[in-house]
């Protein structure tokens, strides 16, 4: 092994090591001088910490960047993989901004710096080609993450949510951990690249057939796919509005990422074909079994939902349905089109779970019953609301509209002639076709349904609306204008 | 300048979430009368119907997408109509007050979209505008129509939805056969797809828009969503919604897969294309939609269904590939936009808002011509043109996509023609029902009813006015339709084998 400074490593990471020491100055800040303040007060002082640590560390990146590798994939810091990173810090300092003014919790200082530690964990998560520090931000990820759904210790779901979310988390990060082992085992490298070269086209090894399942299970309980979704109903139900909106956006767009790495950088050997007609023994059509379980399982059963969040939770497994195409796709166009619809997704659905705050604060829960007459109640979030709703179904001028069409687009196109993967697409947007209807059902409570009587009309918080505010008007520029984003995929 | 008619709407509709509602209404109509003023503006410089782009920028480099706003002889007649039913359905909600600000807004937008579709050159870009369309359309039925208006607006949705998802997945399709360079519609159009991908992709993208259309057997949306909507969102559904759909089995399916309509080369059940297909299917719309009308106990179920005969008159028109025919169908559109508008402001603002009931029975019982001659009268001359009596739009254009069928189907002329009769008798059926049955003497509560209001009487005159004009002098719009139809953009349509 090459010996390599550590001064240099610290250097490199100094991004990372920006949020760490903000965790620990919002944690002693808090401490010092915030304790005898009101919660509100704690809350806002953390939440402006937590941006400014987000806005430094996203500083140092556009100042450096840099494209570099070293050893053994530890770290791979690219173009496209730094400004995922900004994308990601953006996300959490907009979550934090939304969690400010929450009355959940008094641990206020824990909870962001818990924040940031997860965001540390998918920062590394899209900086690495290594097995041992994918599994390792992965954890520290994930066991950020738990704390973070069992934050409301007066809900009872809260608690469920997180039990839920660490059980099977835990079980699927053995399963990780198993097929990463098996990976090791066949190739001797915990690195990315020198597994790929090691494996050899078909006939495969039976182990490497047990390992890319084993891998798929693991990373697929991350991005909520079916059949190892179980978990997202009930922590986007259970968990506190920020925290749900970071499982469902940030961590999101971190886990997608690195299950392309995963597959289309470590396991390209083994894709094999999800083409209709010539289909081939791999990893590809595992994972289209997956996008058409998910898109199908998600879709349908979230018209039944009666619970906002639940019925986010379930869109969200469709999306992950969608998004998988642009995986078994793995092409460098379906790639661009995965990071744009993940990205614009996280933003759009932190947005919805800002507005389901604020109902639930006025209302007490998240029911269609609970929306009612939102739209009288409060025009501007409810307008958002609309616009995140519409954006998810994919409806146009807004980002998720571009986000489908590009992505499909760049499925087709990886099969060039021969329209080979038409059949997933076609499902895809039919499926897309039946979302509008659940959306709409939100959205017809929120604007037709009559207002009941007796519910306050306590507005939100100037904050918590301006941010509402600016999410949608990212998520319509982004959509109108997609190149601002695509020119830095 | 043409393009401002997008911006507008769409500033119009910002600007009008953020006023009060008093002067929502002034503010709509301001901004509907100045996207008619530019259009008229347009058509005062004597436009030559040839293809004229009005702006152009790269939009998406990467992909290959612009932004490119043009337009024909056949977008500006309809830009045209857009305007009129637009002014038109602002005077004829002026008494909207609940939630009046947001009614606009959505409404306004739903103009923005519409017009959006008839400008766009770049197929992504039609295709975004024609998706903005739907979801205002959802709104206002929703929350202003009456008769099962969730259903009907859930339904409507969702036929759109699903036909522009199938329109989505042919767009994508072609976009990446060209080699996912450019979604520029005049390049596509020259662009040589295999006949083989025409086959199935002009079925397709056909279908899709022709939900939107009513082609017969999905256009059941279409009488429910016409009755539950307010009366402005009924008029606009029939009057412009429905031809966007025409318009893009048009603009793309046909211009872009040109080929598509060619014969199979076999049979199957007799039909050996296509073509004939739809023709087939647009027939049974006209015959279908007239004899459901004419039994329909619901005043606006009437004219609801009597839209899906009329625009069975521009699918078959389209089918017929003959100039006279094509022709007849893009003067179809506008003809009916004008008419359909007006019958469903007479059915839904005049006669219902009055007596509340659409109930032909119960209108029975009341003189309405003794109580509202004015909405009598309109009805009837709208009635007239819409059986397409000569002198009104509806005879230059019905009679040319007759002389069309003649030539391509002769033997559906005849069918057409059966269903021209059947129009007359139920529009005969319901003026009688609606207007000049029961006691001479009106019973008190009918005697009370508010008098016709100098809005609506503006909006009739307006309407029934472009029907004349274009009645006596279709060759204002022919002489900017043809030109268009003969472009380079639609060659391929003329080359076909059996034309």
């Amino acid at each position: 092994m090459t010996p390599f400074s550590y001064i240099e490593m610290l250097h490199l990471l100094l991004p990372e090591v920006i949020l760490a020491v903000t965790a620990l100055c919002v944690l002693s800040a808090d401490l010092a001088f915030l304790h005898k303040s009101s919660l509100h007060l704690r809350s806002f002082g953390a939440s402006l910490l937590t941006c400014i640590g987000c806005a430094l560390s996203a500083a140092w990146i556009l100042h450096t960047s840099t494209s570099i590798r070293l050893t053994d994939g530890l770290l791979v810091l690219t173009p496209v993989a730094q400004h995922v990173q900004i994308a990601l810090l953006v996300l959490t300092a907009l979550a934090s901004l939304l969690y400010a003014g929450a009355d959940f919790t008094e641990h206020v200082s824990e909870y962001l710096a818990l924040m940031l530690l997860a965001t540390v964990g998918m920062m590394l998560l899209v900086s690495t080609q290594n097995l041992l520090v994918i599994f390792l931000a992965l954890e520290l990820l994930s066991l950020s993450l738990y704390v973070l759904a069992a934050f409301d210790k007066a809900s009872a779901r809260s608690a469920e949510a997180a039990l839920k979310y660490f059980l099977f988390g835990g079980i699927s990060a053995a399963f990780l951990l198993f097929g990463f082992s098996l990976l090791y085992g066949l190739s001797n490298s915990t690195d990315l690249t020198v597994v790929a070269a090691s494996i050899h086209t078909a006939p495969f090894d039976p182990l490497l057939i047990v390992a890319f399942v084993m891998v798929l299970a693991g990373l697929g309980f991350k991005v909520a796919a079916a059949p190892f979704h179980f978990w997202a109903p009930d922590v986007y139900q259970g968990a506190p509005a920020p925290s749900a909106a970071l499982i469902a956006s940030g961590s999101k767009v971190a886990s997608f990422f690195i299950l392309y790495q995963v597959m289309a950088v470590g396991l390209i050997a083994a894709a094999g074909s999800s083409v209709h007609h010539s289909y081939a023994s791999g990893w590809a059509p595992a994972v289209a079994i997956l996008a058409v379980l998910s898109m199908l399982l998600g879709n349908l059963a979230a018209i039944m939902q009666t619970s906002v969040r639940r019925l986010l939770a379930y869109s969200a497994i469709g999306h992950a349905g969608y998004m998988l195409l642009g995986i078994l796709a793995h092409t460098d166009a379906s790639f661009t089109a995965l990071l744009y619809y993940a990205i614009t997704y996280a933003l759009t659905v932190l947005g919805a779970f800002g507005v389901i705050a604020i109902v639930e604060k006025q209302a007490g829960g998240d029911t269609l019953a609970d929306f009612a007459g939102f739209s009288r109640r409060a025009p501007i979030p409810a307008f958002c609301m609309l616009i995140f709703l519409l954006s998810l179904a994919g409806i146009p001028p807004l980002a998720g509209f571009f986000g489908k069409f590009y992505l499909f687009a760049s499925v087709l196109n990886a099969t060039p002639g021969s329209f080979g993967l038409l059949w997933l697409v076609i499902l895809a947007i039919a499926m897309s076709a039946v979302s509008l209807y659940y959306y709409l059902k939100v959205l017809k409570s929120i604007y037709v349904a009559e207002p009941a009587a007796d519910t306050p009309s306590s507005q939100a918080s100037i904050l918590h609306q301006t941010i509402l505010c600016i999410i949608a008007l990212g998520v319509v520029l982004l959509g109108c204008l997609p190149d601002l984003l695509l020119r830095w995929l | 300048m043409l393009a401002w008619t997008i911006y507008i709407s769409f500033i119009g509709a910002a600007v009008l979430l953020l006023l009060p509602r008093q002067a929502a209404r002034i503010v709509a109509l301001l901004t509907a009368a100045s996207g008619l003023v530019i259009t008229l503006a347009t058509f005062a410089a004597h436009p030559s119907g040839e293809l004229t782009s009005i702006t152009r920028s790269a939009w998406v480099p990467s992909l290959g997408l612009e932004y490119h706003l043009a337009a024909d002889g056949i977008s500006l007649t309809l830009v045209l109509l857009t305007g009129i039913v637009a002014v038109a359905g602002v005077l004829f909600s002026w008494n909207v007050e609940r939630r009046a600000n947001e009614f606009f807004a959505f409404y306004l937008a739903l103009i923005g979209g519409v017009y959006g579709v008839f400008l766009s050159f770049d197929l992504l870009l039609l295709f975004i505008f024609y998706e903005i369309a739907i979801i205002p359309k959802y709104f206002l039925i929703a929350i202003w129509g009456s008769t099962r208006r969730e259903y009907a607006a859930m339904k409507l949705a969702l036929y759109s939805f699903v036909g522009s998802a199938m329109v989505l997945i042919g767009i994508i399709a072609a976009y990446v056969v060209a080699g996912a360079r450019t979604m520029d519609l005049t390049q596509l159009a020259q662009y040589p797809f295999s006949v083989h991908f025409q086959m199935w992709a002009f079925p397709l993208v056909f279908v899709g828009f022709a939900i939107l259309a009513g082609l017969w057997p999905f256009h059941t949306w279409a009488p429910t969503g016409h009755v539950a909507a307010p009366t402005g969102a009924s008029m606009m559904l029939a009057g412009v919604i429905m031809k966007l759909g025409a318009y893009g089995c048009l603009r793309v399916a046909m211009a872009l897969f040109p080929r598509g309509l060619d014969p199979w080369g076999f049979h199957v059940l007799g039909f050996g294309s296509w073509r004939e297909v739809f023709a087939l299917l647009a027939l049974i719309g006209i015959v279908y939609g007239a004899m459901v009308a004419l039994v329909q106990k619901d005043f606006k179920f009437v004219i609801g269904y009597s839209s899906v005969s009329h625009m069975g008159f521009v699918l078959l028109g389209l089918m017929t590939l003959q100039q006279i025919g094509l022709d007849g169908a893009v003067l179809q559109m506008f003809s009916h936009g004008v008419i359909a508008g007006l019958l469903f402001a007479v059915v839904g603002r005049m006669v219902y808002d009055r007596t509340h009931t659409r109930d032909l029975a119960v209108l029975e019982t009341i003189h309405l011509s003794k109580v509202i001659p004015f909405a009598a009268v309109t009805f009837v001359l709208a009635g007239m043109a819409s059986i397409g009596l000569p002198g009104f739009s509806g005879f230059v254009a019905e009679l040319q996509v007759l002389i069309g069928t003649w030539h391509s189907f002769p033997a559906f002329v005849l069918i057409a023609g059966a269903g021209i009769v059947i129009g007359i008798a139920y529009t005969w059926r319901a003026m009688q029902k609606a207007f000049f049955s029961g006691s001479d003497h009106p019973p008190d509560a009918a005697a009370a009813l508010p008098p016709i209001s100098i809005p609506e009487r503006l909006a009739a005159a307006l309407l029934l006015a472009a029907s004349i004009v274009i009645g006596l002098y279709p060759q204002l719009l022919l002489r900017i339709i043809i030109p268009a139809l003969h472009s380079p953009y639609f060659d391929g349509l003329w080359k076909g084998s059996v034309r």
